[in-house]
């Protein structure tokens, strides 16, 4: 058997990801590029003598240096022992498509074209001549439709034929005369230092033209960087004199000039085109006026789908671990093991599957409206709103509109946004969002001290989570995240009827991958709760003698300010770190109450609170650490601890502060 | 005053003469990939129902832009 490693590589949205389910069924593997917050799918298959390994790249439109999304691709075809590069294009867009597949010409990668979506090609009467089209480029074009696996045989035997005999792709590369006059200058100081020579020169020449920043940091490396640069300078003075454009343009130019001589010789199409379905669907979806209710009713179904259909699940789910957890601590005769296998095993293991309804229902809904195309335009209609509002992308809707229900599908929605500062900094926002967990509290404490106005009491809270995003959004647009938003430049993809295979698959390797990684992180704290509540051995479980009950001692001072600083209160804030809902149970419990008597426990809060007290308790769980399960899924899509400890960090102040002030100006205003 | 991408109707076809150079360079490297090179025609279709970003089909595709970043692009 022989290895082969090959990389997918292409625009958003042409069939990358559809040609590596068809080629790798079930055996991939999801996880992040080492380092990155950026998805790194990987499969394996064998055929005929081959054993395959192959990358699905992120899809990009371009290869500089400004996305990291563009970096790790480019760095997979540079440097990582790659043997052939399938690039996917969609014929009816080969134009632009075009352009990427020139960039990685540029970089002489071993390159294979397959063109997919023939269908919509041959629908808007584009002709595409492919052996004249493969003759102009230098390197062969399968025809494939990814959806109904065509020609995918036919692509497997060429990239078998083509790792035995590489192509460098860079060599039929054609720029017009100025330009191509003088990268053959700069080219030809590049090729005197070996070291630069890992790639072609010409892709050395084109990215110093560009100002492409990494690709300057090598070339500084070298021993003749001074003179490169001088040369570079001098290029770029000269090619500015000439055309009146800085060097990125005219580059930029001459790539998209050498594609409109390929398609002028090799692409036949329709003067005018004529209207598409995506048109006329549009002329409905994105309508002045139908836009907004029809966006909305598609958010209300996906929430009921989520949340009214996986809620009943969920409870489901609790339910039988708690049973299976008292009847095995009842068959166990040791009290210290049965109490860890009931509270910390069954609990822990419960607690993660009850995810898994949501985030599987979540990604349902997710990955149909993303392929068919209703994403794009969802965001279309809102970006004004959010970006606006919180400077985020239009795509963010809807992690914050699950953030109401449930933050950990929320935060794995982030992942549709295309640029990492968008990602992080919707995730970031998500706690803030008042997630159905919390509404537990909200109900004993309205029903202790608010009774009549319960429903105002709500709306208050829901508008205090959301102000209190607004407000850190532009913090943190203005500190952490400066500099770093991300143009919109949105495509609005075809519409197309997804493909259930496509669906299912991701959706069963984002669960998994919930399972794997993020489950760890809840499975420990659950355990790191049970240890802390029933040590010393012999006190009671998770009383005032246990260590939780003494950092709960320890603690509560520092909420003394907050109006609430009894022992009691600050062990179930940090019960709620597991799940939010634990917090009023815990009460129940400290209190020497059932976990459940929840009329017992309204009469204990009326009894140890304040009205102002129990506002000042309602707003701080809201917007602390929002629980462990979010933190988790937010190390498992970053891949780093970095952004969890942030958010924890953030959460943590944000909460201090606005209690603090809610609680002292309600003081001064006479409400203590 | 020179025309802006930004100023085109739904339903106009435009062509691009050059860029700002005042505008975000990264931004302008992003719209180069999308294909906003001088002389191509871009016909806008439509504005979002809230004034904002704009529709328009260029070289076959359908890309949308805000309207702070249609204005850094000079058509004719
Ligand atoms: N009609 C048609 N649809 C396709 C074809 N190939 C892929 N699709 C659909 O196009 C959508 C986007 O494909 P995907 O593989 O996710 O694109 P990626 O972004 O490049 O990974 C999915 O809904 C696919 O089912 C094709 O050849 N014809
Ligand atoms: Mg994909």
């Amino acid at each position: 058997m022989k290895k082969l490693i090959v990389g997918l590589a292409g625009n958003p949205n042409v069939g990358k990801t559809t040609v590596f389910n068809q080629l790798t069924g079930m055996h991939q593997h999801v996880g992040n590029w080492p380092g990155k917050t950026v998805e790194r799918a990987e499969g394996y298959f064998n055929h005929g003598d081959y054993e395959y390994q192959i990358v699905d790249l992120p899809g990009n439109y371009a290869l500089s240096a400004h996305s990291i999304e563009e970096i790790v691709s480019r760095d997979f075809i540079v440097d990582d022992d790659s043997d052939v590069i399938v690039n996917v294009v969609d014929a009816a867009n080969i134009e632009r498509n075009l352009y990427l597949t020139v960039q990685m010409m540029e970089l002489g990668a071993n390159m294979i074209l397959a063109l997919n979506m023939n269908d919509f090609a041959k629908r808007r009467e584009h002709f595409i001549n492919i052996d004249l089209m493969s003759e102009l480029l230098g390197f062969p074009i399968i025809e494939i439709n990814a959806k109904k696996k065509e020609g995918i045989e036919e692509l497997l035997n060429t990239v078998e034929k083509q790792a035995a005999n590489p192509i460098n792709t860079s060599e039929k590369l054609a720029y017009g005369a100025e330009l191509k006059e003088h990268l053959e200058d700069l080219q030809e100081l590049i090729e005197k230092d070996d070291e630069l020579l890992d790639v072609p020169s010409i892709w050395t020449a084109v990215k110093l033209l560009e100002k492409d920043s990494i690709v300057i940091q090598k070339v500084q490396q070298s021993s003749i960087s001074s003179e490169i640069m001088v040369e570079v300078d001098k290029v770029s003075k000269h090619l500015y004199d000439i055309y009146n454009e800085g060097s990125e343009e005219v580059i930029a130019n001459a790539r998209y000039a050498f594609i409109d001589g390929l398609i002028a010789e090799a692409v036949e199409k329709p003067e005018v085109e004529k209207p598409t379905i995506s048109d006329k669907i549009d002329r409905i979806l994105t309508n002045r006026i139908l836009a907004i209710p029809i966006f909305l009713v598609v958010m209300w179904v996906m929430f009921q789908i989520v949340f009214t259909l996986g809620s009943p699940m969920q409870e489901f789910i609790n339910a039988v671990f708690t049973q299976w957890g008292e009847m095995a601590a009842a068959a166990i005769p040791n009290p210290y093991i049965a109490s860890f296998v009931q509270k910390g095993l069954f609990c822990g293991v419960g607690g993660v599957l009850t995810f898994l309804p949501i985030i599987f229902l979540m990604f349902l809904c997710l990955s149909f409206l993303e392929d068919c195309g209703y994403l794009a335009r969802a965001a279309f209609t809102l970006d004004l709103v959010m970006h606006k509002l919180v400077g985020l992308h239009g795509k963010a809707f809807i992690p914050m509109i699950l953030g109401f229900g449930c933050g950990v599908p929320a935060v794995m929605a982030t992942r549709t946004m295309e640029h990492e500062s968008d990602r992080i900094l919707a995730m970031m926002l998500i706690p803030f969002m008042s997630c159905t967990a919390r509404l537990p509290i909200y109900a004993i404490f309205t029903a202790a001290f608010f009774p009549d106005n319960a429903g105002t009491m709500l709306l208050v809270m829901y508008l205090l989570g959301i102000i209190v995003a607004l407000i850190i959004a532009a913090l943190l647009k203005r500190t952490l995240f400066k500099g770093m938003s991300a143009p919109f430049v949105m495509e609005l993809p075809t519409y197309k009827l997804p493909s259930v295979k496509g669906i299912l698959i991701h959706t069963w390797e984002k669960v998994k991958g919930f399972i794997k990684k993020a489950a760890t992180i809840i499975l420990a704290a659950v355990v790191i709760i049970w240890v802390l509540s029933i040590f010393p051995l012999g006190v009671a479980y998770g009383s005032q003698q246990s260590i939780l009950g003494m950092i709960g001692s320890a603690v509560a001072p520092i909420f003394a300010p907050l109006g609430f600083g009894t022992w009691q209160a600050a062990v179930a804030i940090i019960a709620g770190l597991l799940a939010k809902e634990a917090i009023v149970g815990t009460l129940g419990t400290l209190g020497g109450l059932d976990e459940d008597d929840e009329e017992g426990i309204t009469s204990l809060v009326h009894d140890t609170f304040t009205p102002l007290s129990a506002f000042s308790f309602m707003a701080f769980s809201l917007l602390y650490i929002p629980c462990i399960a979010v933190l988790g899924v937010i190390k498992q899509e970053t891949g780093t601890f970095k952004w969890p400890v942030l958010m924890t960090a953030i959460t943590l102040v944000t909460a201090y502060v606005v209690t603090f002030l809610v609680y002292n100006i309600g003081t001064l205003m006479g409400f203590g | 005053m020179v025309k802006t991408l930004k100023d085109v109707k739904p339903g106009e076809t435009v062509t691009i003469v050059k860029y700002h150079h005042c505008g975000d360079i990264e931004l302008r490297r992003h719209l180069l990939g999308m294909g906003f090179v001088k002389g191509t025609k871009v016909h806008v279709k439509k504005v979002a129902p809230f004034g904002d970003p704009i529709e328009m089909s260029i070289r076959g595709c359908d890309v949308c832009l805000r309207k702070e970043e249609a204005e850094n692009i000079e058509v004719i």
